[in-house]
């Protein structure tokens, strides 16, 4: 059933009675070609484009809760394609491109949202940053204006650019970057998998990898085992004790990443402000709610909770931004998992074991790669070779020195 | 007025006036906003979030969804506080929010003529066509409809404040059980904290008519508050609202000082966040009563029967004088005894066909509420029989909601008792008991004697021991409750605030959205400023029975901070504005804001980036005199920011000869040698300069921007790696100020500031030694250079860098800031901030013949994988040419500007005056081989796209005679 | 969260810097690049107990080995790298 104003105004007229399930709830086959493991946006993402792309369709999604339930329904919404690397860039923007065209693809309104993402910056070294890098996605194709104080006060009324600690030199804008509504591109992707013959099998949990002769014959799960010929695994957050079942040992470390919610209040910021002097990212959802990010807690984690540290932290960095926010409350706070990879770039590749593909290493930066991410991991399932997109993304770069570090952190998971 | 003439805990000798929507009112001292306008009569207060329908006061606490208003004025106009929570002050100033025009007319409630069309999830199903329509039209209407109140556009007047504090047991609530908990606990001597939200202790004993030991139950809390505040170990913080349980043992918690003041006084922060570490914690936060979605049950007038009681009892308001009490239970009957006995007219509407009869009221027994009239407010109730009462007042008892919030922070999943139909606590964090209402035990004496145990426990668990308390007596009868959840019939709403009825959760069911988390997020059950606190059994109870499950299977969404919404500037406390961060400041800062300093932050510290002189038009007037100043005579530049490291041990050269890439352990006492620290992935860490100050004694220095790192990657090489060392390392940088002085007559200016011999010969180039300098003071002198000159770097103690620099100035040499250091550098071509990025490795930096191939050192190995010593990365140059910047990039002359045909980027950029052209370094792949050749700069960001010279990266004295002269 | 530094007494983590999991001992300085690559990228990352390293940087600077468990965040002791 397509969604429209017209079908929903047939719904409306008779009660919203014979609304249908956005998904079918299939009991599982004993065997797919092809089984994704992880029932989050990557690897719903991953099965659409399996369906859409590749005409794979015989396919099931494994999801040990409910569908949507990972990173991709605790992040702060943000999507952007301002890159620095080479590696990154191309892949980001490409996922860019995929969410301006997403409602329209899924016919499902994900409030794909371009109201600019604006980094700014507090001194000539910050600002020398961002030119490299904003150069860096013009030569990508990408978008990016270098604005000055005054272009910035302009843009973000209410932003204190004059505080007595680190003044607001100006910003690196991308104007396609924006928000999209989390929850509704998990559904999006999952309805639209699901129209084309992808079975999601919600509270399916994998307990373990079967691998005979160095390929992998299926997985073991709460429900059975299920039989197929290439395993794609997409938990970002669990992929090490996932990927340990395959008896690998991975570049990441699984840590704590907080955010927050402010009560619903009347429009006040219109873009998505990030600030230089400290971790904090900002925006404003159609409710009202103003989101909040900061850095990571700093320590391993799968609680899927934080610490005071952080809070004082990000609301500082907040009232420091926004003056007038002060008067404002906190309502929400949630933690998610995140694989923080030791170069702070993902991993999309093959694995040592036959057919069996990993999708890992998203740091926090996992949400705005949705698209791309299953696009690409699509790819690199159905054809067995990376897209050029994420050829970068190998998981052997670490031994051969290839590594994506746009912060130049090293290999400490927690500086990315 | 329905201010009833006796009773309440109102002062009726304080009046405080205040208004609301523009119009005056009159109060009392003890009153909250929502008392004082049910008392002149006011039942409208604000409106719903999506069909913005009319909406008054639910509650009588911090779980109230519906009178949300918008307070004070100015910069301390603070949206969406609750009418039920707000103290009255005098001169109190509210409004209504999310209505326009007014909240008697809000266009906006067109809304709710379209609410099947609206239900749950719509957005997702439509606005999508023409595609660009959602950006332009549709999200910026949904933007202005949506939204409560307003922020303020002003800054906040007020200030706050972070408070850390410590105890053996932490008290949340102070109903009767946390009272019991706290005085069992307290009279042990342990050191307590008793936190209650409210600005009153007592609970429900403030809003219930009750007895202990025979007399009214306030006698029985005023005896318990005036032993604990005759206590010293015991704290009392009333208008405290624990709102998260943290890991070990930490709860954070917000303390509303001035709030219930026209304005904080000068000595006095608004609210004061605490982070309170607590041996052991009773919760006693007591229940919360819960609605029953019903047909237009959230019209004003509609309310929770405990809060109608409280409203009575507490502050002597009466919601209303034809009363209708719909229960579930006997609770809602104390409810319907209290308006009886304050003068209304009462009905009783009770579903089940046993009710028992009431005197002085009529009782429809097996009865249920279906609908409710009127039209800003409620006139009359409509039952099933048909009948319809006329009615101003309907209050609600859908049962309780034990508020269990903390207990379940850190993932103890509540756990569903069919018997009392109410979620009670699973398994609280490490450390914490849950106790009285909070528990599920319901009765006073229940409470009473939970309280009492869980509070000596406690304090015998933080190892203090006490006696059990005699119990009080007090009523031990539970109220009779037979669950009811909803009954039938549209536009029964289950979460008031967002508008979520038991429709819209029956089509997310439908839908597929049967986990209660997706229910939560497709319906927003449960995500309004009240946090589900009354929406979420209705819902949850409503999602089982349209998926066919059970209460217990159907569960809870998780539980997290906060309990209930805190004020941001309460946890950012006293660190914003100037006080953001720590600022360090140098030995030499005041000395430079004199001589005509501007600063520039360098992480936390402030630098003198130039000295302006009188007559100079701008920056490059000053920084070029300074450069030009340094190349032809003498500068000098305050230098004290580098990190300085004393390494000192039997062990010290063996533990640098590990840490540094190159060898240290072959210096001699008295030279200095030029160090590059890599990470043990083989990227260059930092550099600096290591100084042998005696054999088993180094001085080590660092970057500004990775002086701590640096310190903690030696601490981590030594302590973890490399334990057997006998070594110490301690960080002086605070210990020395430090002092470059730089230029062609530098050791003329040099011989007149010290005693020491400065010649060629007895400070070589590399040497260092200890000085006298003129004045008496004692400190170092390090032959080193920066700027490519015949340069020192002079250490003396802090207090004696003003003297130093004012005989430095009186020497002939100007002082010069980070500028003109940068100008020199790059003139020079060492790296800097621009290449020590994190992503060069010592080969990128022409640095590559210092690896040592005779040791192990920390980077050693992961510096040979292929991709560090590709000849083709991008290595060090030097650029010419008009219009340079960094952050450029490089292209290939005639290449196309896209990513595969970048070739690096220009990593610093100046104007030399020396050479009167601009100049730059940049990383450019196959570098070397391009000295000479013209490279394409791409700086489309800054509208630049031209071409530079690529020139090997040392433009002064490339041979170093300079340097060693 | 509370680290229990065995020289200051348990003091709030925000005293501490954590760099995650305790590496294994250093190769020896002949040691092919796999094992390189291996100590240094490599980790268990269990969901469960941990070993790992954190620095009191704002106390007594020492480098300790805590044993904590990442589910619950709950240590199990902490103890100095060098002793």
């Amino acid at each position: 059933m397509r969604h429209s104003a017209l079908a929903l105004l047939r719904h409306a007229l008779t009660g919203n009675r014979s609304w249908a399930p956005s998904w079918r709830d299939p009991a599982p086959k004993a065997a797919y070609d092809t089984l994704i493991v992880g029932g989050g946006g990557h690897g719903l993402a991953t099965a659409h484009y399996l369906a859409k792309n590749h005409g794979i369709t015989d396919v099931a999604v494994l999801e040990k809760g409910w569908l949507g339930g990972g990173n991709v329904g605790r992040n702060t919404t943000i999507i952007r394609s301002n890159y620095l690397l080479p590696g990154n860039t191309p892949f980001y923007e490409k996922s860019m491109q995929l969410w301006e065209g997403l409602e329209q693809d899924l016919n499902y309104n994900a409030m794909v949202s371009q109201r600019g993402v604006l980094n700014l910056f507090h001194s000539d070294s910050q600002r020398d940053a961002y030119a490299r890098r904003g150069n860096a996605m013009r030569l990508a194709g990408v978008d990016a204006e270098l604005l000055d104080a005054a272009q910035v006060r302009a843009m973000v009324p209410g932003l204190n650019l004059d505080s007595q600690r680190f003044p607001v030199k100006g910003g690196l804008l991308q104007r396609r970057g924006g928000t999209a509504r989390h929850d509704a591109v998990a559904w999006g992707f999952a309805r639209a998998a699901d129209q084309l013959g992808v079975d999601l099998l919600q509270n399916t949990e994998v307990t373990g990898i079967r691998i005979e002769r160095g390929r992998v014959l299926g997985v073991e799960t709460t429900r059975g085992f299920i039989g197929a010929k290439r395993v794609g695994l997409a938990v970002a957050g669990n992929t090490s004790r996932v990927a340990a079942m395959a008896g690998l040992r991975l570049p990441i470390e699984s840590h704590v990443l907080q955010a927050f919610v402010s009560e619903a209040v009347k429009p006040m910021i219109d873009t998505v402000v990030t600030y230089g002097a400290g971790h904090l990212y900002v925006s404003q959802s159609d409710k009202g709610g103003l989101v909040f990010g900061g850095d990571i807690d700093g320590y391993n984690s799968y609680a899927q909770r934080g610490n005071l540290p952080v809070v004082h932290d990000v609301m500082e960095c907040a009232v420091q931004l926004f003056p007038s926010m002060s008067r404002l409350r906190y309502l929400r706070q949630w933690g998610g998992i995140m694989d923080m990879s030791m170069d702070g770039s993902p991993i999309i590749d093959r694995t040592p074991v036959d057919g069996l593909f990993l999708n890992c290493g998203w740091c926090y930066g996992g949400f705005k790669a949705t698209p791309a991410s299953g696009w690409c991991f699509a790819h690199t399932i159905a054809t067995g070779q990376p897209h050029a997109l994420n050829a970068a993304f190998r998981l052997d770069r670490f031994a051969t020195g290839h590594v994506i570090d746009e912060k130049g952190a090293g290999a400490q998971a927690n500086l990315h | 007025m329905t201010r009833l003439a006796t009773g309440g805990l109102i002062d009726r000798m304080q009046p405080r006036r205040f208004t609301f929507d523009g119009r005056g009112y009159q109060g009392y001292a003890g009153d909250t906003l929502a008392s004082a306008l049910l008392a002149n009569g006011l039942r409208l207060v604000g409106r719903s979030f999506k069909y913005h329908r009319p909406r008054g006061i639910w509650g009588l606490g911090s779980e109230e969804p519906n009178a949300l208003v918008e307070l004070r004025a100015g910069g301390r106009q603070e949206p969406n506080t609750r009418a039920t929570t707000a103290e009255l002050f005098e001169g109190l100033v509210a409004h209504s929010q999310n209505r326009w025009p007014s909240l008697r007319f809000d266009v906006m409630a067109v809304n709710g003529l379209f609410g099947p069309l609206l239900s749950a999830g719509f957005y997702y199903k439509t606005f999508m066509w023409p595609s660009s329509f959602w950006e332009k039209v549709y999200e910026p209407l949904i933007r202005r409809a949506a939204g409560l109140g307003r922020a303020a556009t002003a800054p906040d007047p007020d200030r706050y404040e972070r408070m850390h504090a410590h105890c053996d047991v932490l008290v949340v609530g102070a109903g009767p059980a946390g009272l019991a908990a706290a005085l069992a606990a307290a009279r042990s001597g342990a050191r307590v904290i008793l936190a209650e939200e409210d600005f009153a202790l007592g609970g429900r004993l403030l809003a219930d008519r009750q007895e202990i030991n025979g007399a009214p139950a306030l006698d029985w809390v005023a005896w318990v508050l005036a032993e604990l505040q005759n206590l010293p170990e015991v704290t009392l913080l009333p208008r405290t609202t624990v709102f998260g349980a943290f890991d070990h043992g930490t709860y954070g918690a917000v303390q509303r000082v001035a709030d219930h003041l026209p304005e904080p006084p000068p000595d006095m922060p608004r609210q004061r966040g605490w982070t309170i570490v607590a041996k052991r914690v009773v919760l006693a936060a007591g229940a919360v009563e819960r609605p029953i979605a019903f047909p237009g049950n959230d019209r004003p007038g509609v309310m929770s029967a405990a809060a109608v009681r409280g409203y009575i009892h507490r502050y002597g308001a009466l919601p209303g004088r034809h009363a209708v009490v719909f229960t579930a239970g006997d609770d809602g009957l104390r409810t319907a005894t209290a308006l009886r006995d304050a003068g209304a007219e009462v009905t009783v509407v009770d579903p089940r066909p046993e009710a028992p009869a009431m005197p002085g009221m009529r009782v429809v027994a097996g009865a249920r509420v279906v609908g409710t009239r009127g039209r800003l407010g409620l006139s009359a109730v409509q039952l099933d029989s048909g009948e319809r009462i006329a009615a101003d007042v309907l209050a609600v008892a859908g049962g309780w909601n034990p508020t269990l919030h903390l207990s379940a922070h850190q993932g103890g999943r509540p756990v569903w008792d069919a018997a009392q139909a109410a979620f009670l606590p699973g398994t609280p964090p490490p450390g914490m008991v849950v106790a009285g209402a909070a528990a599920g035990r319901f009765t006073l004496a229940a409470c009473l004697a939970d309280g009492a145990a869980a509070g000596l426990q406690a304090a015998r668990d933080a190892g203090h021991d006490g006696r059990p308390l005699d119990l009080p007596q007090a009523e031990d009868e539970p109220a009779g409750l037979r669950a009811l959840y909803h009954v039938p019939g549209r536009k029964a709403f289950v979460d008031f605030q967002h508008d979520v009825t038991v429709d819209d959760i029956a089509l997310a069911a439908r839908e597929g959205f049967r986990s209660v988390e997706h229910a939560k997020r497709y319906t927003t059950l449960g995500m309004a400023t009240d946090q589900g606190r009354t929406a979420n059994v209705v819902g949850l109870a409503i999602l089982a029975e349209a998926t066919g499950r059970g209460i217990a299977e159907t569960g809870t969404t998780m539980f997290r901070p906060p309990y209930t919404p805190v004020t941001i500037g309460a946890l950012a406390g006293a660190q914003t504005g100037r006080d953001f961060r720590p600022v360090r400041r140098t030995p030499l800062h005041a000395w430079s804001a004199r001589h005509g300093a501007s600063f520039v932050d360098s992480g936390a510290w402030q630098r003198a980036e130039w000295y302006a002189r009188p007559g100079e038009t701008g920056w490059r007037d000053s920084v070029d005199r300074e450069v030009l100043q340094v190349r032809r005579a003498a500068g000098f530049c305050d230098v004290s920011t580098l990190g300085k490291i004393e390494v000192v041990g039997p062990d010290a050269a063996a533990l640098l000869d590990f840490v540094y890439a190159n060898t240290m352990s072959t210096l001699k006492p008295g030279r200095i040698r030029y160090g590059i620290m890599l990470r043990e992935d083989g990227f260059v860490l930092d550099d600096g300069t290591c100084a042998r100050l005696a054999k088993d004694r180094f001085f080590v220095t660092t970057t500004t921007a990775n002086a701590a790192r640096v310190m903690q990657h030696l601490e981590y090489a030594h302590q973890v790696l490399r334990p057997e060392l006998d070594v110490a390392i301690l960080s002086v940088t605070e210990a020395w100020a430090q002092i470059a002085l730089a230029g062609p007559q530098a050791r003329d200016v040099l011989a007149q500031v010290t005693q020491a011999d400065v010649s060629n010969a007895a400070l070589p180039h590399m040497a260092c030694l200890d000085a006298a300098f003129v004045g008496g003071l004692r400190g170092r002198l390090y032959r080193i250079s920066f700027s490519g000159e015949l340069a020192y770097e002079i250490g003396v103690p802090p207090e004696a860098a003003e003297a130093l620099a004012d005989r430095l100035l009186a020497a002939g040499a100007v002082p010069y800031g980070t500028e003109a250091l940068g100008v020199l550098r790059i003139e020079k071509g060492h790296a800097g901030g621009g290449e020590l990025n994190g992503q060069t490795t010592a080969g990128d930096l022409g640095l590559g013949r210092m690896l040592s191939t005779t040791k192990d050192f920390i980077g050693r190995a992961l510096a040979q994988r292929p991709a560090l010593v590709d000849p083709a990365r991008p290595v060090l140059v030097g650029l010419r040419g008009a219009g340079l910047r960094t952050g450029a990039h490089l292209l290939a002359p005639g290449a196309a500007a896209v990513t595969e045909n970048d070739l690096g980027h220009v990593t610093a950029a100046c104007w030399s005056p020396n050479l009167q052209q601009t100049i730059g370094l940049a990383l450019l792949a196959e570098g070397r081989d391009r000295i000479g050749t013209r490279i394409r700069v791409f700086d489309a960001l800054r509208g630049h796209d031209g071409e530079a010279e690529v020139a090997a990266p040392v433009f002064i004295d490339p041979e170093g005679t300079r340097t060693r002269g | 969260m509370r680290i229990p530094c065995p020289f200051c007494g348990e003091r709030d983590a925000a005293e501490f810097l954590t760099i995650g999991s305790a590496p294994p001992p250093r190769p020896a300085a002949d040691a092919p690049m796999a094992a390189w690559h291996d100590y240094v990228h490599l980790r268990d990352n269990p969901a469960g107990l941990h070993a790992e390293l954190w620095q009191h940087i704002h106390g007594c600077r020492q480098w300790l080995r805590v044993m904590r468990d990442t589910r619950t965040h709950v240590v199990a002791g902490a103890e100095a790298c060098r002793r």
